[in-house]
């Protein structure tokens, strides 16, 4: 009987041609790369100037503040309730108050007026500033010579480097591997449940539709529902496999662009030393970005990523099925969705605490439990796992899978032909446990 | 309970509500399990194999509401393991016949009820079943494509499929049924020849017109009496005579007959005669 294959297909096949599919399908690779883009376009444009007066009683930072491309400094001698004034009128965006400074130990009544709330970067930085500033002071009125404050100086930057146990060092950017963890694992979280509910929608359709029972004479309730199942894991496959394409396509079409941009910038302006810095700084952190990329095992990041993407979404769609059969309509299904997407939700929620010890002891044995392994697994991938826990949480997903789809498969052939009755957990458990 | 299905009948399965018919269908089409016995077609045990050989039109009708007629009767064609090509054949052809023919690229949605009963109808019949199960074939069509469905039926008939007949219309059982069979309360209380069990249930009540006046003797019971539109006497005459000629000879001794006829139990009052006297039991 090749009944399955027919179902597979007819499920792939619909859901692949309908128009929602096919817009999606091409319409959030634009949306990610615009998205992105348009970060990155901020980013490297930069906030606006801000205009800062500076007063300054003290005398003693005199030269600290420095005008660069974020802030222009400008010191005042005005009164006090005068250059307020300013900040209440807006002209400026922010004020610098240095009451005359009697106890170094103790710099008190520093203010930072400002219309609004102030960015906290903003303010940490003007208090790092004021705080070295002070440091340096203290220091040169302690007895150290300018030479000897300039000698002290040291710019450390750690490069860490992940030793495996077999020895060979790999450069490891904990800062990409984090960003890679985080969207496969919310890739994957997304995609079992948009997934999983079509799934469900379309057992209830079947069901209520009475199709099921023209069908199921001629197939049985276990094909029919594994039917369903693949299909629509091969319509997230697809979707996925577009998705990377599509949106590798336009990454490398828009970084071609952004270039080629900068580079008639370059002929317009005449400016070349100016318009040499600029690319240098679109081509810096794509350098980065590459580099960082290389530092992760890509190979095996993707196949986990495929492995988990499909695990975790067969799991979890054999017990939607199973939702899906045992109800009348859409609106019944909450009560029983919701035991099914709690330890997929706890997983993304734990997502945070993995992340500070991604090779502790909670990790791993999120990352070992099923139910959460395909989210957990994914973000814990990126920083490097052993081995033999990769193929552990692998095997105990597959196990689970078959767990699940056993006992949906028990719910499923009952709950299929069942209509109008009031159904709850006793329920369930009887058809359950009723014999074949 | 056990019953026989006659090759090549139309069989009336017959019942009150919550009977157990659509159950028993059920168990024909392995669609649930018996707790015991056995379903046998042709001789053969039924399997999951065999069962392919039934076409079931369910009572509720069910088609996947967003898909292309077409595509949804090639599907359902190749789920009961027909070829692709064959399977094309016989849908256009059915689709002609039904003429639905410009509908194949429609979905079920855009149809009225009465076509998707058609659409449903030609499913089932599609891989040519030698046994036909049909649940209320005739709910949803007015009576000229009521008229076209219940044509096919006598057809498949001809070609050979065994057909069983759900049904509450007792007119069409009337009409259709070589062979019936009541259920109540998943027990079978007859089932036989129709023809048979109309005979079984003669009471020699008969129907006359006449003109003139009449009173129960010793040789007949006056039942009821009416006027029809004629001005005539109508009555209902029961006789313990065995003979039709004796009863009627005695009544032209007192009246003038203008119609004499044997009223022979429908199915209609033998389905409630019996299924009341089965509640009262």
């Amino acid at each position: 009987m090749n009944n399955i294959g027919l179902i597979i297909a007819r499920e792939y096949l619909t859901r692949v041609k309908k128009k929602s599919f096919i817009i999606m399908t091409f319409l959030a690779p634009l949306l990610f790369v615009g998205i992105f883009g348009l970060i990155a376009y901020l980013g490297s444009k930069g906030g606006e100037t801000k205009n800062i007066e500076v007063l300054d009683e003290s005398g003693l930072f005199a030269e600290l503040f420095v005008s660069d491309d974020d802030e222009t400094y400008i010191y005042i001698d005005t009164p006090l309730d005068s250059a307020k004034k300013h900040v209440e009128q807006g002209t400026i965006d922010g004020l610098i108050y240095v009451p005359s400074l009697n106890d170094l130990d103790n710099p008190e009544d520093i203010s930072f007026y400002a219309p609004g709330n102030p960015s906290l970067n903003l303010v940490r930085s003007i208090e790092r500033k004021i705080e070295n500033e002070i440091e340096s002071i203290k220091l040169l009125r302690s007895g150290l010579t300018q030479e000897m404050l300039d000698g002290l100086e040291s710019n450390v930057s750690i490069h860490s480097i992940n030793l495996s146990s077999s020895g060979e060092e790999k450069d490891s950017s904990s800062r990409t591997a984090t960003g890679v963890g985080y969207v496969a694992a919310f890739m994957i979280y997304m995609f079992i449940f948009i997934y999983g509910a079509q799934c469900m929608r379309g057992v209830i359709e079947e069901k209520t539709s009475r199709i099921v029972e023209v069908i199921i004479s001629s197939v049985r309730p276990f094909n029919l529902m594994m039917g369903k199942v693949l299909g629509i894991a091969a319509v997230g496959f697809t979707q996925l496999a577009m998705w990377i394409v599509l949106t590798s396509v336009l990454a490398s079409v828009g970084i071609n662009v952004f270039s080629a941009r900068a580079e008639s910038a370059q002929q317009m302006t005449d400016a070349i030393e100016q318009s040499a810095e600029t690319q240098g700084a679109i081509e810096n952190p794509m350098d980065n970005i590459m580099s960082a990329v290389n530092s992760i095992n890509i190979p095996l990041t993707l196949g986990a990523f495929v492995f988990y993407f499909l695990g975790g979404y067969l799991l979890y769609s054999a017990l939607f099925a199973a939702v899906g059969s045992a109800v009348d309509s859409d609106a019944d299904a909450q009560q029983f969705m919701f035991p099914i997407t709690i330890p997929l939700i706890a997983a993304i929620a734990s997502l945070g605490v993995v992340l500070m010890e991604p090779h502790g002891s909670f990790a791993f044995w999120m990352s070992m439990i099923p139910f959460t392994s395909p989210v957990v697994m994914m973000m814990r991938v990126p920083f490097g796992v052993p081995l033999w826990e990769l193929g552990l949480s692998m095997v105990l997903l597959v196990g689970g899978f078959i767990f699940t789809i056993w006992l949906a498969s028990r719910i499923y052939r009952i709950g299929i032909l069942m209509h109008g009755t009031k159904v709850n957990y006793k329920v369930l458990a009887k058809w359950f446990m009723m014999k074949n | 309970m056990s019953l026989d299905i006659p090759e090549k009948s139309i069989f009336g399965l017959l019942g009150p509500n919550g009977a157990g018919k659509t159950t028993l269908i059920r168990i024909i089409t392995m669609i649930i399990e018996q707790d015991e016995g056995n379903v046998i077609l042709k001789g053969e045990k039924m399997t999951t194999e065999l069962v392919r050989r039934i076409g079931y039109l369910p009572e509720e009708r069910g088609l996947y509401k967003k898909m292309k007629v077409g595509e949804q009767l090639l599907y359902l064609a190749r789920l009961k393991g027909l070829e692709r090509s064959e399977a094309t054949k016989r849908i256009k052809s059915w689709l002609e016949k039904l003429q639905l023919s410009d509908w194949w690229n429609k979905t079920i949605e855009d149809l009225s009820k009465g076509m998707a009963q058609k659409v449903q109808f030609i499913a089932t019949v599609l891989h040519e079943p030698d046994l036909l199960i049909l649940d209320e074939p005739f709910s949803g069509f007015d009576p000229v494509n009521a008229d076209i469905i219940k044509n096919e039926i006598l057809e498949l008939r001809e070609k050979g499929a065994t057909i069983i007949f759900s049904t509450h219309r007792m007119e069409s059982v009337e009409e259709l049924c070589d062979h019936i069979a009541l259920i109540d309360q998943s027990q079978k209380i007859l089932d036989g020849k129709k023809l048979d069990i109309k005979e079984k249930y003669r009471d020699g009540t008969f129907l006359v017109e006449y003109t003139g006046s009449l009173t129960s003797n010793s040789a007949y019971e006056l039942l009821s009496s009416d006027t029809t539109e004629r001005g005539l006497t109508s009555s209902i005459v029961k006789t313990s005579l065995s003979d039709p000629n004796e009863l009627l000879k005695s009544l032209i001794s007192k009246v003038e007959i203008h119609s004499f006829v044997e009223r022979v139990p429908s199915v209609n009052e033998i389905f409630i005669s019996q299924v009341k006297g089965g509640n009262h039991e």
